[in-house]
């Protein structure tokens, strides 16, 4: 198990090429080869938690080989605590989405080869560790995300998927001349990413032409560190750049919305965690502390109050996820322990919880063909362990005792108490419009008197209780015993928190 | 070395090789009408003269014909360039049915009498040989553009180019004439040591400079000099667009490279040169290289045809390769050299897939690719997708590489030139959406219900595929080209 990660990264990749070599008569046959290639990275992703020491901050399963020797890129992959707990979602979510998929009847073959591209993609980016390789795995998830909503998506799909394509690939833009800075300003130069952090005393704040803002001492090290924000808050999907997000969410097909919300947004913080702190503190201690704060503030608002006004149940999840994802950015924007703990383990808990809500709004739109809160009524009546699950994610999602929610978001108010009271305010009275969303979501789809229409709506399925089963175990185990994922991060985060604690000012 | 004109043939047998297939091809035209016989015979010539090539990498480097021609890498480099071009050209050309209808002949002499024009753009050395071998090109160009019989668009593409064509060799030629009246000299070793002499007139020279950039920018099309190239393209035959868009384009770098730097500049140790003192050339190629770039991805947005399109595409691709000369070092110029190749790679590509398309439904109107994916093309639909995304920049395809090296020679030179890469980043993010348009209407859309499904030949697959794996190869591998790329910036100077 030497190569591990390489494994985890390129089987998927070896499934597309079967599938694409498979006979296009049979899409079952594509569909049980694909979940196939799906199997051997979630068991390795379980060896990993396994066998992974909690107990050391630093990169294990390492690999290296040189690659392009003339400008010293490297094929670098490993793992930290940071990165452990999003490369266990990406396997598991990949492979409940298959499943997910099964109703995908409209160019299986492609639909299943883009689907396990877009996995490689995902797990690499996850693993890379040199800037290079991991630019390439970026980018290499927008194709098949492209076609992926482009292809099989709702009715505006074609303008759901190009937005969304224009959005990450500006920002990309930006992350590859931030790269390239960074490569150049460093000596030897390299895009190895822990050399890059070794070395991030180096990045100083020496003054730019034609740049503003040199007289408050800001000079490269901000420069870069805004260029490579924006790329990552847009992934995040970071107020004002989130409005490719609720297009891109309504018009995916399930399992991709699955994906969306599950794995890629959670790369925008990733990002932000593994490059931006370490390897530009002084700039990150300028800018994160409480702009970073105050935006997730703002987006735990924002999203909640959009969510609110929303009549699309699917684009109710799609804020919520915009309103969730303000937590990571408030606890990572406080530098204690509690805090960045806490946002980690946010972004692992959204994971679940939302990917649980997609498919449960994929499960009632395959009935109904619709997604409208107020074309229901009463379905707990007739499908009472679909509106029991569903319940169990609503709750997880409005932060209830006793579910994984709950536990993220105390980390986090609790961290951003100390730094700043005023954003674990705001940020806890999103939680009560939180409730109030999904609360009164409830009571509109699954209580009151039952519409007529629906009456013979069949209960959840085998192939769905699959899908949602595992999602729903790992919510209620991280919700009672926190530290199946909480020991993973500790020792990296404090490490990485350390970096930038000497910087801050206050 | 310095060799007389004699002493020079032997190491010039590309170009006599050239020659010879040639005026071979010409009587051979007048007794055999197969155009597979033709053709065969051009590839044959191709491949002998790139053989004689290969050879010269190990001969000395130096000056032929009197100072009139130089042999260099950088010179080889352009030559295999140009032959391969040519070879891949008329593989297109013997799977185009509008070349079937031309006089085969003719187009097959014509086109390698340009792959000759491009061999002498690549070596020149001396005012007079880049003037002539210029011409050579740009004449040989205008009969091809014209090529189609009875068509309207074609002579009027072939007009307007002969016009444009006219004035900005005329333009430059003017340019030159100021340069050998303040130097005394066309030699280009003259020309640099005459202009280390202070009284030479800076603003005289500047003038001077800017009148040959109008021919040198009109061959590599950047603005404001770029009028021609969307009804050029449009109206020429598509396997010479093709070559058109690649070889003369690269022509266009090659001797615009060979003026500019070893030409004129000086080298100073690693790798950057400084241009002649008091003239702030860098600033002005900057400014016309964000222009060009963006005039041509503008313009591209609301394009009907897809020849027309990749012409503005074409145009901002010239102003890419400019951010690699704008910043005056080794870099720059190896990341041209790299671009060269990579477009080569990814436009003739797309271009093959207009005539396999075009050869189906006769026509280049993008409409005519609706819902191609599901018409029984989802191969060549595929093709092209993989060619329009390295087009546009996205990895893992060879077009990411080219501008990686392009954006991390504009990123290292810093100051100004951080915001000519934003500019070009900001171009990036605007070229994805006319390029995914044509995606999307490949995949995206749903063709008429009346639509019938495409046959298409066997034959340009063979092409196809190699062109597609190479793009990929490319943008995962690239350690010989890079490695290639920079052996062939050995310039021969004195």
């Amino acid at each position: 198990m030497e190569h591990v990660l390489t494994y985890m990264t390129f089987i998927p990749v070896a499934g597309m090429v079967v599938v694409l070599l498979l006979p296009g008569k049979s899409p079952n046959l594509v569909r049980w080869v694909s979940a196939a290639f799906t199997v051997p990275p979630l068991l390795m992703a379980c060896w990993l938690y396994a066998n992974f020491d909690p107990t050391k901050p630093g990169l294990q399963f390492v690999e290296k080989a040189s690659w392009i020797p003339a400008y010293n890129i490297q094929y670098f992959v490993g793992v930290d605590g940071l990165s452990i707990s999003m490369v266990f979602l990406t396997a598991l979510l990949c492979f409940l989405c298959i499943f997910a998929s099964w109703g995908i009847d409209k160019g299986v073959k492609g639909y299943f080869a883009l689907f396990l591209l877009l996995d490689a993609g995902m797990m690499g980016v996850f693993v890379a560790l040199d800037f290079f390789l991991f630019f390439i795995f970026w980018e290499v998830m927008l194709l098949p995300m492209y076609f992926l909503i482009g292809i099989w998506g709702g009715p505006r799909r074609e303008y759901a998927a190009i937005k969304f394509f224009l959005y990450t690939l500006f920002g990309s833009g930006l992350m590859l001349l931030a790269i390239l800075a960074l490569y150049f300003a460093s000596d030897p130069h390299t895009f190895d990413m822990p050399v890059l952090m070794s070395q991030a005393s180096k990045f100083g704040t020496q003054t730019l032409s034609i740049w503003p803002f040199n007289q408050w001492g800001w000079g490269f090290q901000h420069v870069v560190w805004m260029a490579l924000f924006i790329g990552f808050a847009i992934k995040i999907p970071a107020f004002p750049f989130h409005t490719w997000l609720p297009d891109a969410h309504v018009e995916a097909p399930t399992a991709i919305s699955v994906i969306l919300a599950g794995i890629l947004l959670k790369m925008g913080t990733y990002g932000i965690l593994r490059i931006n702190f370490p390897m530009l503190p002084v700039a990150t201690a300028d800018l994160a502390f409480w702009f970073l704060g105050a935006l997730g503030a703002w987006n735990i608002i924002y999203g909640a109050l959009c969510a609110m006004a929303q009549k699309d149940l699917k684009k109710l999840v799609a804020y919520s996820s915009v309103s969730h994802m303000g937590y990571v950015m408030l606890g990572m924007a406080t530098f204690t322990t509690q805090g960045i703990n806490g946002a980690v383990l946010q972004m692992f808990n959204h994971g679940t919880i939302t990917g649980m809500l997609f498919l449960l709004v994929g499960v009632i739109y395959d009935r109904a063909h619709h997604r409208d809160i107020d074309g229901f009524g009463g379905l707990a009546a007739i499908m009472p362990i679909y509106t029991g699950v569903t319940a169990l994610a609503f709750f997880a999602s409005m932060g209830l005792p006793g579910l994984s929610g709950f536990i993220s978001e105390v980390l986090v108010l609790l961290g951003s108490w100390q730094k700043f009271p005023v954003l674990a305010i705001i940020g806890a009275s999103g939680v009560i419009l939180t409730a109030g969303y999904l609360l009164w979501t409830i009571q509109r789809v699954y209580l009151g008197p039952l519409n007529e229409k629906y009456k013979s709506l069949p209960d959840i399925n085998g192939r769905e209780m699959f899908t949602l089963v595992p999602l729903g175990a790992i919510v209620i185990l991280v919700g009672v015993y926190p530290n199946v994922v909480l020991d993973l991060l500790r020792a990296s985060l404090d490490q990485i928190n350390q970096i930038v604690l000497p910087h801050l000012h206050s | 070395m310095d060799l007389k004109n004699l002493e020079s043939l032997s190491f010039f047998y590309p170009e006599l090789i050239l020659s010879g297939t040639i005026l071979l091809l010409i009587a051979l035209d007048l007794l055999v009408r197969s155009q597979r016989t033709l053709a065969t015979l051009v590839v044959i010539g191709c491949v002998a003269s790139l053989l004689a090539t290969f050879d010269l990498y190990s001969a000395q480097q130096g000056w032929l014909f009197h100072r009139m021609i130089i042999l260099d890498n950088f010179s080889l480099f352009f030559k295999i360039f140009a032959l391969v071009a040519a070879i891949l050209t008329v593989w297109m050309s013997l799977g185009s049915n509008e070349i079937r209808r031309v006089h085969q002949g003719e187009y097959y002499t014509l086109l390698l009498t340009c792959t000759l024009g491009i061999f002498f753009m690549a070596s020149a050395s001396n005012l007079l040989t880049a003037y002539l071998s210029l011409e050579l090109v740009s004449l040989t160009s205008y009969v091809l553009t014209g090529f189609l019989p009875h068509n309207r668009r074609s002579s009027e593409a072939a007009l307007k180019y002969l016009i444009y064509g006219g004035v900005a060799s005329g333009t430059m030629i003017y340019g030159m004439s100021w340069i050998y009246g303040m130097t005394g000299s066309l030699d280009y070793a003259a020309i640099q040591s005459a202009l280390a002499q202070p009284q030479v007139s800076r603003v005289a020279l500047f003038m001077a400079f800017v009148f040959i950039l109008a021919g040198f920018g009109y061959k590599m099309v950047f603005v404001p000099f770029h009028m021609w190239s969307p009804d050029v393209y449009e109206g020429a035959p598509t396997p010479f667009t093709a070559f058109l868009s690649v070889a003369s384009n690269a022509a266009g770098a090659a001797i615009m490279i060979r003026f500019f730097f070893p030409g004129v500049s000086h080298m100073v140790t690693g790798g950057d040169w400084t241009f002649v003192s008091g003239i702030e050339w860098p600033q002005l190629l900057l400014f016309v290289s964000m222009i060009t770039m963006t005039v041509g991805n503008l313009c591209a947005l609301n394009q009907r045809n897809l020849k027309r399109m990749l012409a503005y595409s074409g145009i901002a691709h010239a102003g890419y390769m400019l951010m690699g000369l704008a910043v005056l070092n080794n870099d720059g110029l190896q990341a041209i050299l790299f671009y060269v190749v990579v477009y080569l790679i990814m436009n003739l590509g797309a271009f093959l897939v207009v005539v396999m398309i075009a050869n189906a439904t006769g026509n280049e109107e993008i409409d005519s690719y609706r819902g191609l994916a599901w018409r029984g093309a989802v191969l060549p639909a595929a093709c092209l997708a993989v060619f329009l995304f390295s087009l546009t920049g996205l990895p893992p395809f060879a077009g990411f590489v080219g501008k990686f090296l392009l954006f991390a020679a504009v990123i290292n030179e810093g100051g100004t030139f951080v915001f000519l890469a934003v500019v070009a980043i900001l171009n990036s993010v605007i070229s994805l959406y006319y390029y995914a348009k044509i995606v999307k209407i490949m995949f995206l859309d749903t063709p008429d219900p009346g639509e019938k499904s495409l046959t298409i030949a066997g034959h340009n697959f063979t092409l196809l595929i190699p062109l597609t794996a190479l793009t990929i190869v490319l943008g995962v591998y690239f350690s010989p080209l890079v490695y290639y790329t920079s052996q062939s910036l050995r310039f021969f100077m004195k």
